[in-house]
Parts: structure tokens; C-alpha cells; sequence
């Protein structure tokens, strides 16, 4: 029997400058996103969790409560927390939120030192080719 | 659900120094940190909670006991670590079991043995002999090794080395893990808190500044720092600051942050900052 929440994995940077619920919560995600976690897979409690990584019950509470809110999973009234019925839309969506953001780093930079559209598109392009070479 | 802890207009009155209306409460569960500069109540709070001072006004309730109506079972219900050695000079771990054994109705021998093996404490020495961090640690079997709801601990990690104080924390998170017991501890210092601590509640000079969550805490406050000139636009909405030739450093609400002129730098404030800005308040621009 493996315990409760075995496959979990979180690493917590505390100089990363992001709160600290928010990157449990995104690496939970990530897990979920990656198949690590299934759908009806019990994550740890948030009391167990908290004293894992060392962080207050209040920041694993919360950071339950936003994949809760993201559909991503679901509280069982005395049971705990469980991965949702795999929502990929949800999984989908909030992905998108992230390539969205980091794309948007890229135009701000290629702003800053004058690269065009036509350049910069092309550089996607590049990488896009190079990625799936290496697939 | 009763609260595990609920302070209500605590007041006590010294000569020189009053702990004015003090009113928080913790739920099963949680870590509740205690800071404050010296001086400011924390351990005559924690003192009128194990009743061993007469408060003059308010109510301290322990898990629906009150503190000095039902002072014996309140007290059961209390493990209590102050940073002052309570045992006999004289007594070797032993004796203080033993004494324990008696006292409280539901000591446990064996948990109290197993703290003296992990925390290296000799069974052949008199605590006059044991160093500071000993002396600590044997407070701390002691009040881990009975039946408790409660832990309230006066300053538990000011003599300890990190590595103890580490220890301590995961101690102190594997206490609450089930959801039905609490902790409140005071401390210095201050990035232990920042780590489990899930309520921080600050007195500064016998007066309660906040009692909240400690994301909230942190979010609620801000670290501003800007030149001489630009001191005058800032200084209604300063708590407190620090001033020299190069400039000044000051806390403010977070929510004013936006008024705030351009050349002055914002950042996130830690609990030290918290601290140290409202005991030094507003103080004239010395250049």
C-alpha cells in the first residue's frame, strides 16, 4: 500500500519571489497536466502537506482552494481532496494563461531592442522546428 | 467549534506599564505566533493565560475552561515552555518526571523519556549544570509529555541552535497535524514564524496591533524607501521610519501604496520590518 498522495512532488522556492500557495498549486496542476496525478487520486491532506514542506496550514489550505476553484479538484466532505474528472479543457485553459504570458514577455523584449513582428515570428518558428527534431 | 484559546479585553495594569484590552482567539489546529519588541506583554499575556498573575480585567477561556474558574483543568490541558528554567536546581531528569508523574493526571513516562533520548539530554546531571539550550529542551519534554490541547511557549526557541530549532518547528507542525490541538508561541525570531506560523498576532506596548493571518500580515504591510526630498510627500502615511543622509526607510499600508510619488521604491515587508517600524515610529528628520 502506498500512502496517501505518494506520487506528489513539490519543491518550494522561497526566493523565487512567487507566493507560496500559488506554486504548490501550479505544481499540482503541473502533475495533473503531465498524468502524474489521475483522475480520483487523493492528494496529501492539507495538514500533512503543510508539515512536508514546512509551510503553514493556511497556505496549503489555500492553495487546495484555488485548484478547487480551477475545477481541477474536489473536496470530499471528510475525505480529503481528490483530482477531478479530467477536465483537459480546464487543464487546457490554464496553460494557455501561461504560453500567453510568457509570449508576452517575448514581444515586450523584442520591443525593447527593436526586433520586428516578421523577426520575431520567425524565431517561434525556429523553435517550434527545433523542438519537434528533437521529438 | 470552541475555540482552544480566547482572549478577551485582557487587561493587567504595572506600575509603568499597562497590557491594554488584548482580544484574540485560535482555532483547533493552527500555529499562532506571538511577537512584539521587549517589553511589550507578550510574556505577561502568556503568564495570565497559565494564571500564574492575577488579571485585572477580561476573560481567558482554554477549550471552554476558564483560566481561573477552571484553572486545574485548564491547566491539564496546557503544555507551558518559558524560556526560564521552572525545575529544582538540584534535579536530574528523573526527579522531574517523577514530579510530573504527580502533578498532571494524564503524564506520559515513556513520551517524556523518548524527548530526553532525542534531545540529548544527560540523565546523570543536575540541571544546574545544564547549558541554556538543555534547560529549554527539558522544559519542552515536559510540556510535550502530557495529554495537552494547547502548547504555549514563552520564547521555546531563543537558546536553541538552528538545527534544534528546526527540529522544534517540525515538532510543532506533527502537534497540530490532526486538526485538534494548537499551538501559540512567542519569539524573536521571527523567520521560524514566517514559515509555519499560520496567525500572527503583534503587541506593541501592551496594546494589540493586529491578530490575523500571516499572508494577510504581510500583504496588508509595505516597505517604502526614498530620498530626503521626497520624505515630506511621504510622511503623513508612514507608521514608521528610518532616516539618514541617503534617505529613508519606512512601513506603510499596503493599500497607500499607491499614493505614493514616483522615485520611491516599494517592496514587500517581512515581519521584522512589521515589528521594528511600529515600535520606532515617527521620528523627526535628522540629517
Amino acid at each position: 500500500m502506498f500512502e496517501r498522495g505518494h506520487s506528489v512532488r513539490i519543491l518550494i522556492s522561497n526566493s523565487s519571489g512567487v507566493p507560496i500557495y500559488e506554486q504548490i498549486a501550479a505544481q499540482i496542476a503541473e502533475s495533473i497536466a503531465k498524468g502524474l496525478l489521475k483522475e480520483g487520486d487523493a492528494l496529501p491532506s492539507i495538514r500533512q502537506l503543510a508539515k512536508d514542506l514546512r509551510v503553514s496550514v493556511i497556505t496549503t489550505t489555500r492553495a487546495y482552494n484555488e485548484l478547487e476553484n480551477k475545477g481541477l479538484v474536489t473536496a470530499m466532505q471528510g475525505k480529503g481532496y481528490f483530482v477531478s474528472a479530467s477536465d483537459s479543457n480546464a487543464i487546457k485553459a490554464e496553460y494557455l494563461k501561461r504560453i500567453k504570458g510568457h509570449l508576452q514577455e517575448a514581444v515586450k523584449d523584442a520591443k525593447t531592442v527593436g526586433i520586428n513582428g516578421a523577426e520575431l515570428q520567425n524565431l517561434l518558428k525556429i523553435l517550434i522546428e527545433r523542438e519537434s527534431i528533437d521529438d | 467549534m470552541t475555540d482552544i484559546l480566547n482572549v478577551a479585553g485582557l487587561t493587567k495594569c504595572f506600575d509603568g506599564f499597562t497590557l491594554n484590552n488584548i482580544s484574540f482567539r485560535l482555532q483547533p489546529g493552527y500555529i499562532m505566533g506571538l511577537v512584539g519588541p521587549n517589553g511589550s506583554g507578550k510574556t505577561t499575556t502568556i503568564k495570565l493565560i497559565m494564571n500564574m498573575m492575577k488579571k485585572d480585567k477580561g476573560a481567558i477561556n482554554i477549550n471552554g475552561y476558564d483560566s481561573v474558574k477552571g484553572e486545574v483543568e485548564a491547566k491539564e490541558l496546557i503544555g507551558y515552555a518559558s524560556d526560564e528554567c521552572m525545575f529544582v536546581d538540584d534535579w536530574k531528569t528523573d526527579d522531574v518526571k517523577k514530579t510530573l508523574a504527580l502533578y498532571y493526571k494524564k503524564f506520559d513516562e515513556t513520551q517524556f523519556e523518548r524527548y530526553i533520548d532525542d534531545f540529548d539530554l544527560p540523565r546523570g546531571r543536575k540541571i544546574k549544570d545544564f547549558s541554556k539550550g538543555m534547560k529549554t529542551k527539558l522544559m519542552l519534554a515536559a510540556a510535550l509529555s502530557h495529554d495537552t490541547k494547547l502548547l504555549l511557549l514563552d520564547e521555546p526557541t531563543s537558546g536553541l541552535d538552528p538545527v534544534i530549532r528546526t527540529e522544534l518547528l517540525d515538532i510543532l507542525q506533527e502537534y497540530i497535524v490532526r486538526g485538534n490541538r494548537s499551538v501559540l508561541f512567542s519569539t524573536h525570531i521571527t523567520t521560524d514564524l514566517e514559515k509555519v506560523a499560520d496567525y500572527i498576532t503583534f503587541i506593541n506596548d501592551g496594546k494589540l496591533i493586529f491578530s490575523m493571518d500571516k499572508d494577510s500580515v504581510l500583504e496588508t504591510y509595505s516597505v517604502v524607501k526614498g530620498s530626503p526630498e521626497s520624505f515630506n510627500s511621504v510622511k503623513e502615511i508612514l507608521i514608521g521610519c528610518r532616516t539618514n543622509r541617503m534617505g529613508f526607510e519606512g512601513l506603510v499600508l499596503s493599500e497607500n501604496a499607491a499614493k505614493l510619488p514616483r522615485d520611491v521604491v516599494c517592496e514587500k515587508a517581512t515581519l521584522d520590518d512589521i515589528i521594528v517600524y511600529h515600535r520606532l515610529g515617527i521620528r523627526p528628520w535628522a540629517l
